[in-house]
């Protein structure tokens, strides 16, 4: 062992340096099950109270419902509770096809293969299918792990504008000379809230010859009038060579991935995927929940039809009451306060009040755009809706930021 | 060969509806502001490699020689010879 005292100073000036930014992350310990309502322990060592959750990713509220909690129970009674493999040596049971058979049937493609993550699934797809013959034309405002995904593959990176349709149609003119033009976006951005023109990016793909890849985990579920995500809400069913996606969201909110779209593809990630190829199969309980969850909303609209209700009762209130929104159509509400100390402000007084949000800011966004990301989940109700409602007017009233608009912030707080 | 990059960079990085608002000189940080961040830098530096025929090699493409157009011009002068 060897763990000179030098390279621990290295370490600890690292952390202070995080600190001193303000941006050392601390956990919070939650004393219930994920929910729209949940027991919140912070500062760490206070006794947990209860909170208004507005910044999960249960956007159907299935993370604890007893039905999918039932089918994990049943999945490990039944099959036990991991595999002890990678899936093509002894780690594939007929869980997983089943569960990668209903996956095929919900999102519309061809085939699919599962990942322990999405995160494995992004990092895993770009180099099993490309080479350096082609080029990735990624939207600029992609998650962090496709910007991985794309380092670890020898094609050619490109980016476009954020959903700017004239910049990615002058980079496809740019890349004619390659094999493989791949676009690439998310379905909803996860900290905009806002959708990819996913109508227009695919009329793109035709007229320059290009394959589309869409992240659709913050979509997967609810959006599209049956919840197959973003590629239904804008009539593109069939047309999305590869979506990722995960079980980590509004799918039952555990953990798992996938690729999904055309055969050939979802064959290369099983040969080749690394991800895929080196790490365990997805255990057998939450493979099990995850199918009940597919159930559950390919029978019914009901949850994803209550988050829009929410969701459109939730931009109303926060737009009228005064707070500067990013416009969209997801239950990703950014509520922009510009100034990074503000958001913190804000978040720490709204915790409070008994609302759990997170103020976020550069670098997790641009600099200049800190914000408080709220999210609505089908399992808020209006009263609850209407509680939060009231607490974010009474400290919006205490740092007198309601009816500002972006330059009213900043020149009263500064970025 | 100032105007040439600021040209680039304003028409590669900067939104419209945000260019009117943003004063942008040779002088001005791409990087450390987040106009430009590491995952959208390769376009820069492939323009740049092809505009003024030369290679810049990875190692030397750094955030602080990308941070100002001041110090690319210093980079590229610096290949070129």
């Amino acid at each position: 062992m060897a763990y000179p005292s030098v390279v621990q100073e290295a370490y600890r000036a690292e952390l202070g340096a995080i600190r001193e930014k303000g941006i050392f992350k601390e956990e919070r310990f939650i004393h219930s099950p994920q929910a729209a309502g949940i027991a919140v322990e912070f500062p760490s060592g206070q006794p947990p109270r209860r909170v208004v959750n507005l910044c999960s990713n249960n956007y159907l509220g299935l993370s604890s419902h007893p039905e999918v909690v039932a089918a994990a129970h049943r999945g490990l009674d039944e099959r036990g509770y991991g595999m002890s493999s990678v899936r093509f040596i002894c780690g594939t049971q007929d869980l997983h096809r089943e569960l990668e058979h209903k996956l095929t049937a919900f999102l519309g493609t061809e085939d699919t293969i599962l990942f322990p993550s999405c995160m494995d699934a992004n990092g895993g797809v770009f180099e099993a299918v490309l080479n350096d013959q082609d080029v990735m034309i990624a939207d600029r405002l992609v998650h962090a792990s496709i910007v991985d995904g794309m380092r670890l593959c020898k094609a050619m990176q490109d980016t476009y504008k954020h959903a700017d349709m004239k910049h990615l149609e002058q980079k496809l003119q740019d890349h004619q000379d390659k094999r493989v033009r791949l676009i690439i976006t998310d379905g909803v951005f996860s900290m905009d809230g806002d959708l990819a023109p996913l109508d227009e990016i695919c009329a793109l793909a035709e007229k320059y010859d290009a394959m589309v890849f869409v992240d659709d985990s913050h979509a997967s579920g609810f959006m599209g009038k049956t919840g197959r995500g973003t590629h239904e809400h804008f009539n593109c069913l069939g047309k999305i060579d590869i979506i990722t996606t995960t079980l980590g969201k509004g799918l039952g909110g555990a953990s798992g991935g996938c690729v999904s779209g055309r055969t050939e593809i979802v064959e290369l990630c099983r040969q080749k995927a690394r991800p895929y190829l080196f790490s365990n199969a997805v255990p057998p309980p939450i493979a099990a929940a995850a199918i009940k969850v597919l159930d559950i909303v390919s029978a019914s609209t009901e949850r994803r039809d209550r988050l829009e209700a929410n969701q459109k009762f939730w931009r109303q209130g926060v737009s009228e009451a005064g707070f500067v929104i990013k416009d969209g159509d997801s239950p990703i509400v950014p509520i922009m306060l510009f100034n990074a100390k503000l958001s913190q402000d804000v978040a720490r007084d709204l915790f409070a009040e008994g609302i759990y949000v997170i103020g976020f800011f550069f670098p997790v966004v641009a600099a200049g755009q800190a914000r408080i990301r709220t999210q609505m989940s089908a399992d808020h109700d209006i009263p609850m809706l209407k509680n939060a409602l009231e607490a974010f007017k009474k400290v919006g009233d205490k740092y007198g930021i309601r009816g500002l608009d972006k330059k009213g912030i900043i020149e009263k707080f500064g970025v | 060969m100032k105007d040439i990059i600021l040209d680039y960079i304003k028409n590669e990085y900067i939104d419209e509806d945000e260019a009117d608002e943003m004063t942008l000189d040779e002088n001005t940080p791409l990087i450390s502001s987040g106009i430009v961040d590491s995952f959208s830098m390769v376009s820069l530096k492939r323009f740049l490699e092809k505009k003024y025929s030369i290679s810049i090699p990875d190692d030397q493409a750094t955030p602080e020689a990308f941070n100002t157009v001041s110090s690319i011009i210093r980079l590229v002068e610096k290949f070129k010879k």
